[in-house]
C-alpha cells in the first residue's frame, strides 16, 4: 500500500504564539513556542502516530496539518504541494482529502443537528453528489460505521461517546478522505469502548487505504495501529520511529519513560524505569540544551549546554542526539 | 400536563382494556406535530395572545363605541359590567374604558413587536460577527455598544422623541435604539465560547464557508438564549411605550394605548380605581402571554427538551 512519495510532509515546522505584557498590553514580551522545529512524513496507507504529555505541541500539530492555523516558520506540504500557497480550487481539495476526528465526541457533532445531516454536512460544503445520493451515501457510512440507518434521524445527545464518536468518523469518512487527523479519538471514551472504535479505525484503514496522524498521550493507544510513532516533548520531536521498533527498544529516555508509565498497570511486572518527576516545563521559557535535562533520570552535566539535534540512526528511525542517548545506546550495544 | 393531551389519555385506556394484544395507535403526524406545543404554558400564551391579535386586528368590529368619544356628563361611571352600555367604565372625560382598551392593543402590541424583532436582528446579527470574527471587529462593535449604553435610556427616547416628533415610527426608533444592546452582549458571548467547540472546529477543518458556520452552527446554538431575552424585551418594550406615553411622549394623544391610559388613570387613582387597574391587567396579561410563549419556544427548539416519540 505504502508508496515512497509521502502523502503529507511537515518540514522544520514551528508555530510561536506572541504573548502581551506591558502596562497596556500592547508590547509582545515572549512567545509561546508551542511547535519549534518538527519534520516528518506521512505516505499513503500508513499510520503516524504523535505522542507526548498534555501541552507538548501535539494538538497545535494537529491544527497546523487540518490548517486551522498558519505556522510561524516552516512548510507543510500535502501531496506534493504546499499549504501555504494553495489557490481556491487546490484549498477545496485539500479540505476534501484531510478530515478530522475529534477528542471530545460530546461537543464535536452540533447539538442541533440530526446525525444524518452531521454526516452530510461535508459533503453539501464539498458540493459534492444530489440529495438522494447524499442520504444513500449517509446509511451507507452509518452501517460502515456500526450504526443504523433508521439512527440518522436523531440527534447527537441520544447517542453515547462510543457511538458519538462513530457519528464522527463517519461524517469524516463522507467526502473519501486520503487523510484523517485523529486528535486524541479514544481519550474520552470508556477504557471498555476505545478498542472497539481503534480496531474500527484500523478496520477502515485496511478497507479504504486510508492514511492517519493520531494524536495520543499514550504510548498503548496506539501501540496496535501505527507505522510509526514521533514522541513529542516540549514543542520537539524526540524521537520517531517504525512503531515495532519503538515498542521492542526505545531509545531516548523520555520515550522509555513513557513507555515505562504505559505498562505500569501489569500485574506482577516491576517497574524497571523511574517514572517522570515533575511538571513539563514552560514553553514560554523552555530549559537550555536538552528540553528534557531537568526531568531525565539519565542526565548529565552537558546535556543542559548544547541543543541536541535529531540524527537518522537507522532507517527510518531518528533519535535526538542527546549524551544521554548516545551512552545508553552504546551501553545496550555492550 | 397528561390531561391536556386527549389522545394520549385515550389510547392508554384502551390500551388498558384490551387484553391481548396491545393495540398502539400511533397518533397521526399532526398531532405529532401538535404534542409538544400542548402544554400549559403554551397554550396560556398562545390563547391569551390570539385573543389580544383578535382585539387589535378586529378593534373596530369588536370596540362597542367610538374610543374617542367623549361625553363628560358620563364621566368616571364605575364598572357597570352587564348592567349598563359601559361595560368597563368610562374615563376622566366619559370615553368608554373597554373600547379604548381594545383599541390600545393595536399599539401596544405593534410597537412590542416592532421593537423586539427590530432590535432583536440588529443585535443577534453584530453580536455573533463581533463574537465570531473577533478582533478588529469586535473592538468596533463593542465600542459602539459601550457609547450607546452609556446614556439613560429614558432620557435618549426623550431626546429623540422632542427633535423628530411624536409618532409611532420615532416611538418605535427611540425604543429600538437601545434595546439591541443586551442581544449584543449575550450572543457575542455565546458565539465566543461555541466558536472554540469541536463541532465549528470540525466545520472550518471540512472548509464550511463563515456564512455556513454562523447560520448553522452558531445561531441555533445560541437563538434560544436569545429567545429569552427577547420574550423580556417584547414585556419591557410594553411597558417601556406606557412609560413614554405616561409622560406624554408617546404616540399622539388621540390614539388610545395602554401606556396613557394607565397614565390618565393615575390622578384618580383613589376615586376611580377602574381607570388605572383595567389597563394594567392587560399590560400584565400580555407581558405573561409572552412570557409563558417564549418558555415553550425555547422548551420546543431545543432537541433534548423533546419527548420521544
Amino acid at each position: 500500500m505504502a508508496t515512497d512519495a509521502p502523502l503529507l510532509e511537515l518540514t522544520d515546522v514551528r508555530k510561536h504564539y506572541a504573548v502581551s505584557g506591558g502596562p497596556l498590553g500592547l508590547k509582545t514580551v515572549g512567545a509561546v513556542r508551542a511547535v519549534d522545529g518538527l519534520s516528518f512524513s506521512v505516505r499513503a496507507g500508513e499510520t503516524l502516530s504523535i505522542v507526548g504529555e498534555s501541552g507538548c505541541g501535539k494538538t497545535t500539530t494537529a491544527r497546523l496539518i487540518l490548517k486551522l492555523e498558519e505556522p510561524t516558520a516552516g512548510a507543510i506540504s500535502f501531496e506534493g504541494r504546499r499549504l501555504d500557497t494553495l489557490d481556491a480550487a487546490g484549498l477545496r481539495h485539500f479540505r476534501g482529502s484531510v478530515q478530522a476526528v475529534f477528542q471530545d465526541p460530546w461537543s464535536s457533532l452540533n447539538p442541533r443537528m440530526t446525525v444524518g445531516r452531521i454526516i452530510a454536512e461535508p459533503m453539501i460544503v464539498q458540493a459534492r453528489l444530489s440529495r438522494q445520493d447524499r442520504q444513500d451515501r449517509v446509511a451507507e457510512l452509518m452501517t460502515q460505521v456500526g450504526l443504523r440507518r433508521e439512527q440518522a434521524e436523531l440527534y447527537p445527545h441520544q447517542f453515547s461517546g462510543g457511538q458519538r464518536q462513530r457519528i464522527a468518523i463517519a461524517r469524516a469518512l463522507s467526502v473519501d478522505p486520503k487523510l484523517i487527523v485523529l486528535d486524541e479519538p479514544v481519550s474520552a471514551l470508556d477504557v471498555s469502548i476505545r478498542a472497539q472504535i481503534l480496531n474500527l479505525l484500523k478496520d477502515l484503514q485496511d478497507r479504504l487505504g486510508l492514511s492517519y496522524v493520531m494524536i495520543a498521550h499514550h504510548l498503548a493507544t496506539v501501540r496496535h495501529m501505527s507505522h510509526h510513532v514521533a514522541v513529542m516533548y516540549l514543542g520537539q520531536l524526540v524521537e520517531i520511529a517504525p512503531g515495532r521498533e519503538l515498542f521492542r527498544r526505545p531509545l531516548h529516555p523520555y520515550t522509555q519513560a513513557l513507555y515505562s508509565a504505559a505498562l505500569s498497570t501489569h500485574v506482577g511486572r516491576p517497574l524497571s524505569e523511574p517514572a517522570l518527576k515533575g511538571e513539563i516545563p514552560s514553553p514560554l521559557n523552555p530549559p537550555s540544551g536538552c528540553r528534557f535535562h531537568p526531568r531525565c533520570p539519565h542526565a548529565l552535566a552537558e546535556c543542559s549546554a548544547s541543543e541536541p539535534a535529531l540524527v537518522e540512526i537507522e532507517p527510518g528511525r531518528r533519535v535526538q542526539d542527546c549524551s544521554c542517548v548516545r551512552r545508553l545506546i552504546s551501553a545496550a550495544a555492550k | 400536563m397528561q390531561q391536556l393531551i386527549p389522545e394520549s389519555g385515550l389510547a392508554a385506556k384502551a390500551a388498558s382494556t384490551l387484553v391481548s394484544p396491545p393495540v398502539v395507535r400511533r397518533p397521526s403526524r399532526i398531532m405529532r406535530a401538535l404534542r409538544p406545543w400542548l402544554t400549559f404554558k403554551a397554550v396560556l400564551g398562545i390563547s391569551l395572545l390570539s385573543l389580544l391579535l383578535v382585539c387589535a386586528l378586529l378593534a373596530q368590529w369588536l370596540a362597542p363605541v367610538d374610543p374617542n368619544k367623549q361625553n363628560l356628563m358620563a364621566a368616571m361611571i364605575a364598572p357597570q359590567y352587564f348592567s349598563g352600555p359601559h361595560f368597563l367604565g368610562t374615563d376622566h372625560v366619559g370615553r368608554d374604558l373597554l373600547a379604548r382598551l381594545i383599541y390600545g392593543a393595536r399599539i401596544s402590541l405593534s410597537i412590542a413587536a416592532a421593537v423586539v424583532v427590530i432590535s432583536g436582528a440588529v443585535g443577534i446579527a453584530l453580536g455573533i460577527v463581533s463574537g465570531y470574527f473577533g478582533g478588529r471587529v469586535d473592538f468596533m462593535i463593542q465600542k459602539v455598544v459601550e457609547v450607546v449604553w452609556a446614556f439613560p435610556p429614558l432620557l435618549i427616547a426623550i431626546a429623540i422623541l422632542a427633535f423628530l416628533g411624536q409618532g409611532l415610527g420615532n416611538l418605535i426608533l427611540a425604543l429600538t435604539l437601545q434595546r439591541w444592546i443586551p442581544y449584543c452582549r449575550v450572543v457575542r458571548a455565546e458565539a465566543m465560547t461555541l466558536k472554540e467547540r469541536e463541532f465549528v472546529v470540525a466545520a472550518r477543518s471540512i472548509g464550511a464557508s463563515h456564512l455556513r458556520i454562523l447560520g448553522r452552527h452558531l445561531l441555533p446554538n445560541l437563538i434560544q438564549s436569545a429567545l429569552v431575552i427577547g420574550t423580556f424585551a417584547m414585556a419591557a418594550a410594553i411597558i417601556a411605550e406606557a412609560a413614554l406615553s405616561f409622560l406624554g411622549l408617546g404616540v399622539p394623544a388621540q390614539i388610545p394605548t395602554w401606556g396613557s391610559m394607565l397614565a390618565d388613570g393615575r390622578a384618580y387613582v383613589s376615586t376611580s380605581w377602574w381607570m388605572s387597574l383595567f389597563p394594567g391587567l392587560a399590560i400584565f396579561a400580555t407581558v405573561l402571554a409572552i412570557n409563558m410563549l417564549g418558555d415553550a419556544l425555547r422548551d420546543n427548539l431545543d432537541p433534548k427538551m423533546k419527548r420521544r416519540r
